[in-house]
């Protein structure tokens, strides 16, 4: 990773990637007995996970084992699909976030997001990284000094800092990525759920993201969906894995979570045959 | 398809022939019938312009412009007759004014709802039944103003306002044909605003909420800004409508030209003139006959130059994505 196109983030090589962060044992969100139903469709079946703090936790499994729509109930995204069920419990702190007298809204704002294809506000650079702080009425005592840290935190001032005046879509694709992670720690939240952040980069743009999440994992807790088991294996300290299960009926397939433990462990010594068929490309 | 391509497949020596099979004469034809239509639109413009020109410059050999723009008496077919078109234009301006009151703030509020707020059942049952609004023929709402609004305008006024804005107003106003030209203007202002609000990615809503946004914020901060050009433009529509709009303030604003833009006064809007002055038997080369030609060119030139202002300003403000 020499080729890293941002000076300030350090190259991280191979090795020390796959350095685990020593487990802090608390748990900051837990789903039990996690279902969803789209309409009449059972998208995800009794999923039981536990998320530690400054941690990296990847979500991996084929295409439609349900493992964004577990991410989306975490903070409540998936409340903006009409049709969409929960049943079970989605804890934050030992709070069930589903509970009548939880507001999404509150949810999100301790629980951020970064989602797949780079969405950055047709605003400026500088209105992007601001925009949280200022709707969610946050005390900045001084917002230039704000956006800054953020976007230092989020590896992009030096390439930016000339220009905040400019519109987000003027950056390529990987620089607007980054900026759409500096946007979500502007509002210092507990959680980052990414969904398959880096899907749609290239190799360089990837990797530059992948650095910046192992730096944010020193302040927050981060929950990843990706399809690249590279991605998994090389940025998170634990790995869940996913299938999806046909109806015998129906041929409707439901997401099911099959293993869940520290990456090593899920990659070297997968205690179940179908996470090992999958690590090892013999999914079928 | 496959056979008859390794059938085609050439030897080395073979040459391929790549011209066209066909002439494809047909083509030619939907082509040269697109056109046609495509540039019919550009041709009655043109003609319209021909249309009005040439009276319009007729009416100026008689009366100068400056009579027509400065002075503020309006009787062109009394003797003496009275060119100060200051007073229709005032009666056009003071409609127009009470329509977008009701109509910007309604339509738009009701685009917002549509699209961000409304679920697919509250949006199935609206959406047909705004376009139906928007089907009714203007006549119907201009007896819908003079027989039902402007009673309940003269019964319920506000009397308490001050001067003679406290006056109930009489059996023709600028409030009452205003009041249902809005109502008539909504449904144009929110169809063509939803339709641009739907438009913005689900992105950026997503990016929004995943911030922890309230649906009002979502709305106006970032649905609003990158819909923008797209509710000018329904602005612009209704403004245009309004402007040229002739049967409602015919009948409930009655013919009186005034030069007011208080609400409760009946005044004469340039369109209502036109359709005055167009029904009776005014004869062809009168100055009265030029006269009409001559408002219909300012109607023309004020709404060209309304537009050009409102493209000018959406593309300085809008917010583009991607």
């Amino acid at each position: 990773m020499t080729t890293t196109p941002h000076p300030k983030a350090t190259p991280h090589p191979q090795a020390a990637r796959r350095s685990v962060a020593p487990p802090t044992g608390v748990s900051v969100m837990e789903t039990v007995g996690l279902n969803v139903y789209y309409g009449g469709f059972h998208a995800v079946h009794d999923v039981d996970l536990g998320f530690e703090r400054n941690e990296i936790t990847a979500l991996i499994g084929p295409s439609g084992c349900g493992k964004s729509t577990v991410l989306r109930c975490l903070n409540r995204m998936n409340d903006l699909i009409p049709a969409a069920r929960v049943k079970g419990q989605v804890k934050y702190h030992g709070q069930d976030v589903y509970a009548a007298s939880v507001d999404p809204i509150e949810v999100r704002r301790r629980i951020g997001m970064v989602f797949q294809k780079p969405n950055p506000f047709p605003k400026s650079i500088y209105d992007n990284v601001a925009y949280g702080p200022r709707v969610i009425g946050m005390k900045v005592p001084d917002m230039d000094d704000h956006v800054e840290q953020c976007l230092r935190r989020a590896a992009l001032w030096d390439e930016v800092k000339d220009k905040l005046k400019e519109s987000g879509y003027s950056l390529s694709g990987g620089q607007q990525q980054r900026l759409c992670i500096a946007r979500a720690i502007a509002t210092q939240p507990d959680v980052i759920l990414m969904d398959e952040p880096c899907s749609a980069l290239d190799p360089i743009a990837t990797g530059a993201i992948e650095d910046l999440m192992i730096q944010l994992r020193e302040e927050y807790t981060i929950i990843i969906v990706t399809h690249n088991m590279q991605q998994a294996a090389r940025v998170s300290d634990r790995t869940a894995f996913f299938t999806a299960r046909p109806d015998e009926t129906t041929g409707n397939r439901t997401g099911l979570l099959v293993e869940y433990g520290l990456t090593s462990q899920i990659f070297e010594n997968p205690s179940d045959q179908r996470t090992e068929d999958y690590i090892s490309g013999r999914f079928g | 398809m496959s056979a008859t391509l390794m059938t085609d497949r050439p030897t080395e020596s073979e040459r391929i022939d790549l011209s066209a099979s066909s002439p494809r004469r047909g083509e030619k034809v939907i082509i040269g019938w697109l056109f046609l239509c495509a540039a019919f639109s550009v041709l009655v413009t043109v003609g319209i312009v021909f249309a009005l020109a040439g009276p319009t410059i007729e009416f100026f050999r008689q009366v100068s412009p400056g009579q027509f723009f400065s002075t503020d008496d309006w009787a062109p077919s009394f003797t003496p007759p009275e060119f100060g078109v200051l007073r229709i234009v005032s009666g056009t301006l003071n409609v127009t004014f009470y329509a977008l009151l009701i109509a910007l703030p309604c339509g738009l509020g009701a685009a917002i709802y549509l699209s961000e707020y409304a679920g697919p059942r509250a949006r199935k049952i609206l959406k047909p039944i705004l376009e139906v609004l928007e089907g009714v023929p203007t006549v119907a709402y201009g007896f819908f103003a003079l027989t039902f609004i402007t009673p309940l305008l003269r019964e319920y006024w506000p009397t308490f306002l001050p001067g003679s804005l406290g006056d109930p107003p009489g059996v023709f106003s600028a409030a009452s044909a205003g009041l249902v030209m809005g109502i008539m203007i909504i449904p144009t202002v929110a169809s063509v605003s939803q339709d641009a609000m739907s438009a913005v990615p689900r992105g950026l809503r997503e990016a929004a909420y995943g911030i922890g946004s309230t649906r009002m914020q979502v709305a106006t901060r970032v649905v609003v800004p990158a819909a923008l050009s797209g509710i000018v433009a329904s602005f612009i529509l209704g403004i245009s409508r309004a402007v040229g709009e002739t049967m409602i303030v015919l009948i409930a604003a009655g013919a009186t030209p005034n030069l007011t833009l208080l609400p409760n006064e009946s005044v004469q809007t340039m369109t209502a003139f036109i359709g005055q002055a167009s029904t009776g038997d005014i004869a062809v080369g009168t100055i009265t006959y030029y006269t009409v030609f001559a408002v219909g060119s300012l109607l023309f030139v004020s709404t060209l130059i309304l537009n050009t202002i409102s493209i000018a300003l959406v593309r300085r403000y809008r917010e583009t994505y991607e």
